[in-house]
């Protein structure tokens, strides 16, 4: 495989000669899925029209497949790279199967009229993003996560090595956005077709994608894997994030912890019990403290984000002094104990005096 | 399962050939309706007027050339020549308006709206009354030369809106604008001009097929034969630019060149019909609307030739109401052709309100 297949090399992009983004310098390999993460305005789609021509390169070259972009001519370059963009069509009167026939452009004689083959694409490319049913329907008709999947069959029928999208899940509802990415990794995997996008789902963005670019300010701020990419401090960075959470090992994102510094109620829970709880309770803004949890428990990834204080302990040892001491003391601020469910076992069955002191106290619930 | 998905699929290809062969059995259904209505008026619009021949008379006339002298010369000499003036500017004004709506991506662009009629008007009666006060008279190839000149010059001016201004509506506005300032300069320019030359220019300035002789029609079959070659094979690139900008460069189009030559292609189409006939309104909204509306379809490969022979259709209708509404007095083109246009645009702008955007 061709190492350096689309290479950009300290590329500067931006409008009317202004410079936006500089020193952007990407290596990505045949087959690859590159999404594009960062900020409102960072200029991730300033990057991408830039690497479409759409807009002049201000400075630094963009190499696809030994050939610098500029020197290669529109219609060389179409059959080579397709594109998905956000703007919206504003077509009348055109079937999606006429849509999709636009992506046969590069490829039909001087009137455009399509041939046996050229149909038989069409159909092909309908049927990659199972739309064959859309084929008949008016464009203007069908709904925004068809028209994506229209506008994607068309870049898939132009046969391209590359294909760019903006923002592709944008407007859709999770169902098309599943099926919009999923679809985008057979192109990559079965077909070989590189993939560059933006994202603004960045949980998505880490499941699909082979490399993560991220764009703030005015260079690239980190390019790497989705593992070395996706780490708390790197996200929370990137987007600015102040007023909440991520989570880089489900890409979720949650709501700041509640106010306080005192917990008023103490939660024990474990292997999950305790996230609608923990959800709960940050809801209604109420500060709450978490415990005993081990370590690799699920409940203590988000519980230390959104408690005041999380006891915990060593995975698969018995419950410490330490720690049964520290829950009590913290329990005893507490005016209310929830038990999300727990399971009594050897290594924590010193939980169960945890539990019998709040009964005790009166406080469980 | 694979065998139900299987029959699915060929179901709905089957399905979309059937509905393929369905969309050309349309085409060539109005393809057919257009030919018939063409000839029908044609036939109409030779036989009416002040001296009634009768259709056995006028095939003899038009095949032999022979018969009564002077029903000869009444079909050969006013009737024919401003028939086929007629229909070949119907044509390129629906078309010129077809191409100002893909270039503006706007249903209500046209020559008219956007004072492109009006600035070919005003250089035209000024370069008229120029030449005449130095003892020229203009022959039509500078006719259509000043009339693409004033076209040109409209449409710096839009583009140079167009450039600060987004807003499409602004844009007509803009468009209506230059139309009216246009159209002083060039009431200014006639008041100035001496009586023998605004007999002439009056007529000319309000629009009007009357007048055409031979020699007009074959200038502006040539100019216009060529423009509309030229046209139908940009059917394709038009086509790409129906999706827009950035989609028809990403599928090969140079865009900065296909630009040109739709104002080129456009501006010629309408710099013609406002040499010889003036200015005409509303037939390039219109027309190209109706046409679409009757194909089921944009797809400029069908539609720019049903769009010229839909203009055409059109504005012969409109000269026969013309000249025989309130005959011996004939009306003015643009005054039919905004009874019969007008309504259109204004279902269409109702339409796209509520329509599904």
């Amino acid at each position: 495989m061709n190492e350096k297949y689309f290479e950009l090399s300290n590329l500067s992009v931006g409008y009317n000669k202004n410079v936006l983004i500089h020193d952007i310098c990407l290596d990505i390999k045949k087959g690859e899925i590159v999404t594009l993460i960062g900020p409102n305005g960072a200029g991730k789609s300033t990057i991408l029209k830039s690497i479409t021509r759409q807009l002049e390169i201000i400075g630094g070259q963009v190499m696809f497949d030994t050939k610098e972009i500029r020197s290669i001519s529109y219609k060389e370059l179409s059959k080579k790279m397709a594109v998905v963009l956000t703007e919206r069509l504003k077509t009348e009167l055109l079937t999606c199967h006429d849509i999709v026939a636009t992506g046969r452009y590069p490829y039909t004689g001087r009137l455009g009229i399509l041939s046996k083959e050229d149909e038989d694409k069409v159909d092909e490319a309908l049927k990659a993003v199972n739309a064959l049913d859309l084929g008949n329907r008016d464009f203007n008709a069908i709904s925004d996560g068809q028209k994506q999947r229209i506008l994607l069959a068309r870049a898939i029928c132009q046969e391209p090595e590359v294909i760019i999208l903006d923002e592709p899940t944008s407007f859709l509802d999770i169902r098309y956005k599943l099926e919009l990415l999923s679809i985008l990794g057979r192109m990559a995997k079965e077909k070989g077709i590189t993939i560059i996008m933006t994202l603004h789902e960045i949980d998505l963005a880490q499941k699909i994608s082979d490399k993560i670019v991220c764009v703030s300010g005015d260079h690239i701020t980190r390019y790497g894997t989705p593992r070395e990419v996706f780490k708390e401090e790197i996200i929370k960075e990137l987007y600015g994030i102040d007023n909440g959470f991520f989570d880089p090992m489900f890409g979720s994102i949650e709501l700041m912890k509640p106010e306080g510094k005192e917990p008023e109620v103490f939660v024990i829970s474990s292997g999950g019990t305790g996230i609608p709880v923990f959800r709960e309770l940050q809801k209604t803004n109420t500060p709450f403290a978490a415990g005993i949890l081990y370590t690799n428990d699920i409940d203590y990834q988000l519980a230390r984000l959104l408690a005041c204080e999380v006891v915990t302990e060593e995975p698969f040892e018995e419950i410490s002094d330490k720690a049964l001491g520290r829950a009590e003391e913290l329990m005893g601020k507490c005016s209310r104990v929830i038990n999300a469910g727990v399971p009594i076992g050897t290594q924590n069955r010193r939980l169960k005096e945890l539990l019998d002191l709040a009964y005790e106290q009166g406080k469980l619930k | 399962m694979s065998g139900s998905k299987n029959t699915e699929k060929t179901e709905s290809i089957e399905s979309y050939r059937q509905e393929n062969f369905r969309r050309r059995s349309r085409y060539t259904a109005v393809f057919i309706t257009l030919a018939i209505a063409f000839f029908v008026i044609i036939v109409i619009n030779i036989n009416s007027g002040n001296v009634h021949i009768p259709i056995s008379r006028i095939l003899n006339i038009l095949f032999t050339r022979s018969g009564d002298p002077k029903e000869v010369d009444i079909i050969w000499r006013i009737r024919l020549p401003r028939i086929l003036m007629a229909a070949m500017l119907g044509g390129a004004l629906s078309l010129s308006g077809f191409l100002l709506q893909t270039f503006f991506e706007n249903p209500i662009a046209g020559p008219f709206v956007l004072g492109i009629s009006s600035g070919a008007k005003m250089v035209v009666a000024f370069t008229m009354i120029f030449s005449l006060s130095l003892g020229y008279t203009m022959n039509s190839y500078s006719l259509i030369g000043a009339a693409f000149v004033g076209s040109l010059v409209s449409i710096g001016f839009i583009l140079l809106v167009a450039r600060r201004i987004k807003n499409m509506a602004a844009l007509l506005v803009a468009g209506i604008m230059i139309g009216y300032i246009c159209s002083a300069v060039t009431d200014f320019i006639v008041t100035f001009a001496s009586d023998s030359d605004i007999v002439n220019l009056h007529g000319w300035s309000l629009g009007s097929f009357s007048g055409m002789s031979w020699s007009n029609v074959h200038i502006t079959s040539v100019v216009v034969g060529i423009t509309f070659v030229l046209t139908f094979l940009c059917s394709k690139p038009i086509g790409a630019y129906q999706l827009g900008e950035a989609y028809a460069q990403s599928i090969g189009v140079n865009i900065k060149v296909f630009r040109v030559a739709l104002i080129l292609l456009s501006s010629v189409f309408s710099a013609t019909v406002t040499a010889f006939a003036g200015p005409i309104s509303f037939v390039g909204i219109a027309v190209p609307f109706l046409i679409k509306g009757a194909l089921g379809t944009s797809k400029p490969l069908v539609v720019i030739p049903a769009t010229f022979v839909g203009g055409a259709v059109f504005c012969m209708f409109c000269d026969l109401i013309a000249r025989l509404a309130f005959a011996p007095l004939e009306l003015n083109i643009s005054t039919v052709t905004s009874i019969f246009g007008a309504p259109v645009v204004i279902y269409m702008m109702i339409n796209r309100r509520r329509g599904v955007r």
